[in-house]
């Protein structure tokens, strides 16, 4: 019937039922733009509407079953033919039969499991989706709806310092120390760097965090490595017993947490890059991995009504000296 | 504000020592590359130059040095440190073929503009080579630098701390 072109189709859309409160996470997309889409956490069910709206309001529509799936998927982007799915749900919301009017149809994916965070990388996809489908003879109308899963982690009970001495036999001897091997996305990097000999002329050092994109298993193994950050943390020569201080804020930076060996397809580490460049422009380097994980945000405790007004008045004066928020709140009570 | 504020202190870290601060340098290192001097006769003559150097590291044997080296020396030394050590060996300045060829109008390879600028080259081409750590450890770099004369039949060995 769609042959001709005046044959009967339909528009899907999908609408989540806690569309007004869930909150949004933004996510690159692979041709490097950014979006906002629905976040979910493991665990969580996803429910809401699917919308069929008919493009010509009075004819039939035939159709081979309409259903809603929940696919969690990873997309090797040089294989794009083998998307292999992790996460494969389905639900059938109607027979075959045939459609006289624009319908709606409820569905409900209970406690879905979402074992991975959500990722886009340079040669790897990870991705959530519901995917809509009303059967038809030749060519199935569909429509897809991302979201973007995070997944949490808690302060890891063991988180060791990472402090070692390295050196080049009798020209260059340092002892580097970062506070700890497991940091959240939002973390500080405090650390030091302590010069026990130095013979050469160092002119710069600086702190790189890269990220490596694991792809592929055995023979073909690819990495990709990608410089995200590049901090200067020294200026200038420095001499023995020198000690340089490191605090490198990782809010600032987009990155993931790690993710190792992800269903057997890809990782994501991240190192740190301790860099030294001399005179020469000679370049002497010590990598570290380091683990990176996401902390769940603080749900912020009711305080009280009183409280909330005085902070409110405080953020929001552009004069915020004391004595002007005090009487606002003697006023208040 | 919700969020705890994260704990940004320094590390603990030793006050550094005052004869670390304000002492000598550990790493001096100058070698200059000066007074050509033209020797020889007739189509045998070359120039030489004066290498000299003054350090504190100890890898160096003698603490101030001084010979006289010609620039097939310095070629002989490149290719040694190509081979020996996993050193990206810098260039020398050219080998200056077109100006051996006859009937120029300057004076070929003993002009004084060429001399001069074959002198910069060589010195660059010294301080940066002398400075690698890895050059440092090969014997036919401290037997160029530092010992009378080239001997190019030498076996090539590691050095280790003087």
């Amino acid at each position: 019937m769609s042959f001709f072109g005046f044959g009967q189709s339909a528009d899907i859309d999908i609408i989540l039922n806690d569309a007004e409160t869930r909150k949004k996470a933004e996510h690159k997309s692979e041709d490097g733009k950014k979006d906002k889409y629905f976040l979910f956490y493991d665990g969580e069910t996803v429910s809401g509407k699917v919308n069929v709206t008919l493009k010509y309001p009075g004819k039939r529509l035939e159709h081979s079953g309409i259903k809603v799936e929940f696919i969690g998927q990873i997309e090797l982007y040089y294989d794009r033919g083998n998307r292999h799915e992790f996460v494969s749900l389905v639900k059938d919301l109607a027979r075959p039969g045939e459609l006289t009017q624009s319908q709606t149809f409820d569905f409900e994916f209970t406690h879905v499991e979402k074992p991975y965070e959500s990722y886009t990388g340079q040669n790897v996809k990870l991705r959530y989706f519901l995917r809509a489908t009303v059967g038809q003879r030749l060519n199935d109308i569909s429509k897809e709806k991302d979201i973007v899963v995070h997944t949490l982690s808690t302060y890891p009970e063991l988180n060791s310092s990472i402090k070692m001495e390295v050196g080049i036999e009798d020209c260059l001897h340092i002892e580097f120390e970062y506070n700890k091997s497991k940091y959240h996305l939002k973390d500080v990097i405090v650390g030091k760097i302590y010069f026990l000999l130095v013979r050469i002329k160092i002119k710069h050092m600086e702190l790189d965090i890269i990220r490596r994109e694991t792809t592929g298993t055995g023979p073909s193994v690819y990495h990709e490595n990608d410089t995200i950050a590049k901090y200067e943390i020294m200026d200038g020569a420095p001499v023995r017993g020198e000690s340089i201080p490191i605090r490198l804020f990782l809010a600032g930076y987009e990155m993931t947490p790690t993710m190792r060996d992800v269903n057997k397809k890809f990782s994501v580490r991240y190192y740190l890059n301790l860099v030294l460049v001399d005179e020469e422009e000679r370049r002497y380097f010590k990598q570290q991995e380091i683990t990176l994980w996401r902390k769940g945000d603080v749900v912020r405790k009711s305080t009280s009504h009183h409280s909330v007004i005085a902070s409110q008045r405080f953020e929001g004066s552009s004069n915020p000296d004391k004595s002007g928020c005090q009487s606002n709140e003697d006023h208040e009570s | 504000m919700a969020d705890t504020i994260a704990d940004t202190r320094r590390l603990f870290t030793k006050p550094q020592n005052l004869n670390d601060a304000y002492g000598p340098p550990s790493n001096f290192l100058e070698i200059d590359v000066s007074n050509p001097e033209t020797v020889g006769v007739g189509r045998g003559r070359y120039t030489t130059y004066e290498v000299r150097l003054k350090t504190n590291l100890p890898i160096f044997k003698l603490k101030e040095s001084c010979v006289r080296r010609r620039y097939s020396d310095f070629e002989w030394l490149r290719g040694e440190l190509e081979r020996e050590s996993k050193v990206v060996v810098p260039p020398l300045p050219g080998k200056a073929l077109f100006r051996q060829l006859p009937f120029r109008g300057d004076d070929g390879i003993f002009d004084d503009s060429f001399i001069e600028e074959r002198r910069q080259g060589l010195e660059q081409f010294l301080n940066k080579v002398a400075g690698h750590p890895l050059a440092q450890n090969e014997r036919c770099l401290h037997m160029f630098l530092q010992d009378e004369s080239v001997d190019k039949n030498y076996t090539p060995s590691k050095v280790r701390q003087a």
